[in-house]
């Protein structure tokens, strides 16, 4: 018998928030983070295998899993991953255990609920990324929804109430368009709701942009899109930090998966016709975002506004339908998700000390905090894509498949290397160098051990993925050329 | 003309309830005090008994009285569906109806009545019969409005569902005197066989009858633009009454239109398609658009409760010669789905009131994730259930019959009733932002005793265990579809 280590990934987190929620009340909250990391560890653990265990050779799915679910609409329970879905299921497991060592000592109220709602997502995020049949990945794409919602507004900070809503009205309205979409290609593929049949479906260029136009409402607000990503700065700045970690290291990579899951297979005709429009949207992401990332006052919504950005790239590389693009956009993504978080990370470090995000409120910390200062400046030179980081190799991909495809939109690609540069490293500055401003930041302890562990974690990632990207990059490549061929070959 | 005994065996469970509401009726007229505690337990036993009655008589296709009375699958699974529901009205709101001392004998016989009405109702072959179960559920719910007879608010609401429900019961009369007048029968199966044979029945008359029995329908579901009564009922009836109103009474309204629509009018479907649809179509704009201004959650609620029964139509509506039970069957899930959501929601209304409290504005739930953890995640199940999120019962409910909507035909029509959910879905998250987000300002209690609040969690549960595992129920309604029409 094998073992259904898809199935465990999703539910291990999913039972065993629930089991925080029931038997770990608000009295035992170090019982809870206990049990919390147990369960995150476990649920890392078992996806472990699945990286091990892969033949990156094949394109197919693997590890598939296969039930019937709701045998009146022919949905079933049906699990795989192949070489794109596969790390992220990894990264998301690896990152759930950093969001809970990570709220040890920031997280005070309702901690029970708070370690519930973050094992849940962990586990649905899993299910979306393993879902292979359309009904149940909308079902976990939009179940998805629920902890994050709660998350941002019951820990979140002042102006949380509006973010939260904001975040989730203008995610369901995407959601609901992508739902006419699935209901759309169940008719037409005579009641199916495998992704595979889909993908293998036959659609004329009418329906094809209707559809197109559909999936992008949806995952466009997920990535977020120029002009679509209004709310992603409020949602970052008022979650707490582990919801600003999930958000960037894996909800915004829910969209962009869905782009390659979806959009590309489904509608390649349309894909193509559509490409002006997705990388002109996502150099204005990339130049126009990056300068507004570089006027912030705010450190959390400078994160924000550079992920934003830096998801431009991803979405860049995806219309470009080079392998370059593709795979580049793929390992910036991966890249993304370990870099966004620990900046994320170390701005919740300081804000737990001194209980503000405000640029000018710090200055000297380096004096204060060194060993901080010293963890900080790696992540800051990764966002900013230094070579030999993480975030270099999937920048320098997507802009040499730029390149490729027209020298123009390379070169305005290329500018996020400066920009990218100008904001992080400025920022940095102005809270890291100098002298101490004031004696709050006077009155600084450098990180504790707990800190250490999760940003030294995170940094001996970013380093070693900027050093030797192949483990990352093996795995899609077949997978990725897979669906080039299947787009190139197109529909009509 | 031989007179022949109709078979009275079919009738076992509507014998069984009235017979037991007659034997209420006595206690409540000689035992004063105990006699209410009696009618209580009585009334639950009146209403299992009549759901096992339902098992013994269930049967295929059949009728007695001359045609006047039709069993079908559909009758039984709703009959059986009401008498649980109904029973779960009794059990949630006793603590309410105690703890504003309006707990009394009638109130519990009234109940009976009316479900007895709803028994008549979902068996009706003859347009008199179905008049006949109206009249019984409507009469009885207005006094059941006006049981807190002391309160201006519930007479009020009880004068206004009075008049509004009497006007409709006229204009159904009229619409089924014109159908009557063009076809000759009152029997519904005679009146689908004459519409069958002969094309050239008087079509004028017949058409004017049908938006009159349309219109009568429409009132009993309370859908646009008939909904008028229905904010100012819900509002105004004690809580319970509410809840038989929301639940039940949605049921009986939808077994009438399939008993009449879909079974005795069928061949003028491509006109009352034309009319459900702009009725639907209405409810769900102005259902959810009103209901966003709403602070009172019964008004809320009964807004909603309009742009819900719009969707049912939806489905009721989309029935192709292709594709006829399975449009039904949606329509039939979203009620069954929406019937047992709504229960819930208001018997946690009725636990959270008590003297002198109602707990009826959404602010009184603020912050109730606070002090009550438990009760704040069912509310909130249900409330992401009727936003149609999944993994919730709701959001496949919904599904359902969009997928029915759009295999119809109405695409453009499909996407606009998706983005009124999402107009929908932020009322409903406003629900779960005071309850989780708001710092709480009064202390919340949980009445009931043991046994109500684990079967009200049993209930939320529900929602839950379907949106994981809808195939079930799913398949039930299409099957029972497929048996009885």
């Amino acid at each position: 018998m094998t073992i259904p280590y898809l199935s465990l990934s999703i539910w291990i987190p999913i039972l065993g928030g629930l089991f925080v929620l029931f038997f770990a009340n608000e009295n035992r909250a170090s019982l809870a983070r206990l049990i919390g990391l147990m369960v995150a560890l476990a649920g890392f653990a078992i996806t472990l295998p699945l990286y091990v265990g892969f033949d990156s050779s094949s394109s197919a799915i693997q590890f598939p899993e296969f039930k019937t679910w709701i045998a009146y609409f022919n949905a079933h329970y049906s699990l795989g991953v192949d070489g794109i879905s596969m790390p992220f299921i990894v990264l998301n497991s690896f990152i759930t255990v950093i969001v809970i060592i990570a709220c040890w000592g920031s997280v005070q109220a309702k901690v029970a609920q708070y370690v519930a709602a973050f094992l849940v997502m962990s586990g649905l995020m899993n299910g979306i990324f393993a879902a292979q049949d359309g009904l149940l990945f909308y079902v976990f794409f939009e179940a998805s929804l629920i902890p994050l919602y709660l998350a941002i507004g019951v820990w979140g900070g002042a102006n949380r109430v509006y973010a939260a809503l904001k975040f989730f009205l203008y995610t369901l309205l995407g959601s609901l368009l992508m739902l006419v979409a699935f209901i759309f290609l169940f008719m037409e593929s005579k009641g199916s709701f495998e992704i595979a049949d889909w993908h293998a479906l036959k659609i004329g260029m009418h329906a094809q942009t209707y559809i197109f136009w559909a999936f992008l409402a949806s995952f466009a607000v997920k990535v977020p899109m120029w002009p679509v990503h209004t709310w992603l700065p409020d949602a970052h700045v008022e979650a707490p930090t582990g919801g600003s970690v999930v958000l960037a290291a894996i909800a915004l990579k829910l969209g962009a998966y869905g782009f390659l899951r979806f959009s590309l297979p489904i509608v390649p005709d349309a894909s193509q016709a559509m490409a002006p429009v997705m990388i002109t949207l996502s150099l204005i992401a990339v130049v126009y975002i990056g300068l507004v990332a570089i006027v912030q006052t705010d450190m959390k919504k400078l994160v924000a506004y550079s992920s934003i950005s830096h998801m431009g790239f991803v979405t860049l590389g995806f219309f470009m339908f080079n392998s370059l693009g593709v795979e580049g956009a793929l390992v910036q993504m991966i890249s993304h998700g370990f870099v966004s978080a620990a900046m994320f990370l170390c701005i919740g470090v300081l804000y737990d000390r001194m209980h503000t995000r405000q640029i000018d409120a710090y200055g000297g910390v380096v004096n204060v905090m060194p060993r901080f200062a010293a963890l900080f400046m790696l992540f800051a030179m990764a966002n900013s894509g230094l070579p030999a980081t993480s975030g270099f190799v999937g920048e320098f991909m997507v802009i040499l498949g730029g390149v490729q495809f027209n020298f123009w939109v390379g070169a305005l690609a290329a500018t996020t290397l400066i920009l990218g540069a100008a904001y992080t490293l400025w920022m940095y500055k102005r809270v890291i160098f100098g002298e101490v401003t004031n004696e709050h930041v006077a009155a600084l302890q450098d990180i504790n051990f707990r800190e250490t562990v999760f940003l030294v974690v995170l940094a001996v990632c970013v380093l070693a993925m900027g050093l030797y990207p192949l483990p990352v990059t093996e795995v899609m490549h077949a997978s990725v050329s897979d669906l080039l061929k299947h787009v190139a070959a197109g529909k009509l | 003309m031989e007179f022949q005994i109709p078979n009275f065996v079919p009738l076992l469970p509507e014998i069984t309830l009235a017979s037991f509401g007659l034997l209420i009726l006595m206690v409540v007229a000689f035992a004063k005090r105990a006699g209410t505690t009696a009618a209580y337990y009585l009334s639950h036993l009146a209403l299992w008994a009549t759901a096992v009655a339902v098992f013994f008589v269930s049967s295929e296709l059949d009728y007695t009285f001359g045609q006047m009375y039709l069993f079908s699958p559909l009758g039984d699974f709703l009959k059986l569906a009401v008498c649980l529901l109904v029973s779960g009205v009794l059990l949630y709101g006793r603590p309410y109806m105690q703890s504003q001392r309006i707990e009394s004998g009638e109130y519990y016989l009234l109940i009976l009545f009316a479900t007895l009405g709803i028994l008549v109702l979902v068996s009706a072959g003859n347009l008199l019969t179905v008049y006949v179960g109206l009249e019984m559920l409507s009469l009885s719910s207005y006094a059941l409005v006006a049981v807190n007879r002391d309160a201006v608010r519930s007479t009020e609401a009880a004068m206004k569902y009075f008049v509004l429900g009497a006007l409709a019961s006229g204009l159904l009369l009229y619409g089924m005197s014109m159908i009557y007048g063009a076809t000759q029968s009152l029997n519904l199966i005679d009146i689908a066989r004459t519409l069958f044979e002969q094309q050239a029945a008087n079509r004028t008359v017949l058409l004017f009858g049908l938006v009159f029995l349309v219109a009568g329908i429409s009132f009993k579901l309370g859908v646009v633009p008939f909904h008028m009564w229905l904010p100012d009922v819900y509002e105004g009836a004690p809580t319970p009454v509410t809840t038989f109103i929301a639940t039940a009474s949605k049921i009986a309204a939808f077994a009438m239109a399939a008993r009449l629509l879909a079974f005795g009018l069928w061949d003028l479907v491509d006109h009352w398609r034309q009319m459900l649809l702009f009725v639907g179509i209405a409810s769900i704009v102005l259902g959810n658009v009103a209901a966003i201004a709403q602070t009172n959650f019964k008004r809320m609620l009964a807004y909603s409760g309009i742009s819900h029964m719009g969707f049912m139509l939806l489905g009721f509506i989309s029935s192709t010669p292709a594709n006829v039970h399975h449009a039904y069957a949606s329509a039939l899930f979203y009620v069954l789905t929406y019937a047992l959501t709504t229960l819930g929601v208001f018997g946690i209304l009725s636990l959270m009131s008590r003297e002198g409290v109602f707990a009826e504005g959404i602010d009184d739930f603020k912050g109730l994730n606070k002090r009550n953890a438990w009760w704040a995640a069912m509310m909130g199940i249900a409330m992401f259930s009727m936003a149609g999120i999944p993994f919730f019962v709701g959001f496949f409910a919904k599904f359902f019959v969009l997928q029915a909507f759009w295999q119809a035909g109405y695409y453009g029509l499909t996407v606009l009733a998706v983005v009124m959910s999402l107009v929908g879905a932020f009322y409903y998250l406003r629900v779960i932002k005071v309850m989780y987000f708001d710092e709480p300002d009064m202390p919340q209690l949980i009445g009931g005793g043991f046994l109500v609040r684990s079967l009200l969690s049993v209930n939320m549960l529900c929602l839950a265990l379907i949106g994981l595992f809808p195939s079930l129920l799913m398949q039930v309604c299409v099957v029972v579809m497929q048996n009885s029409l």
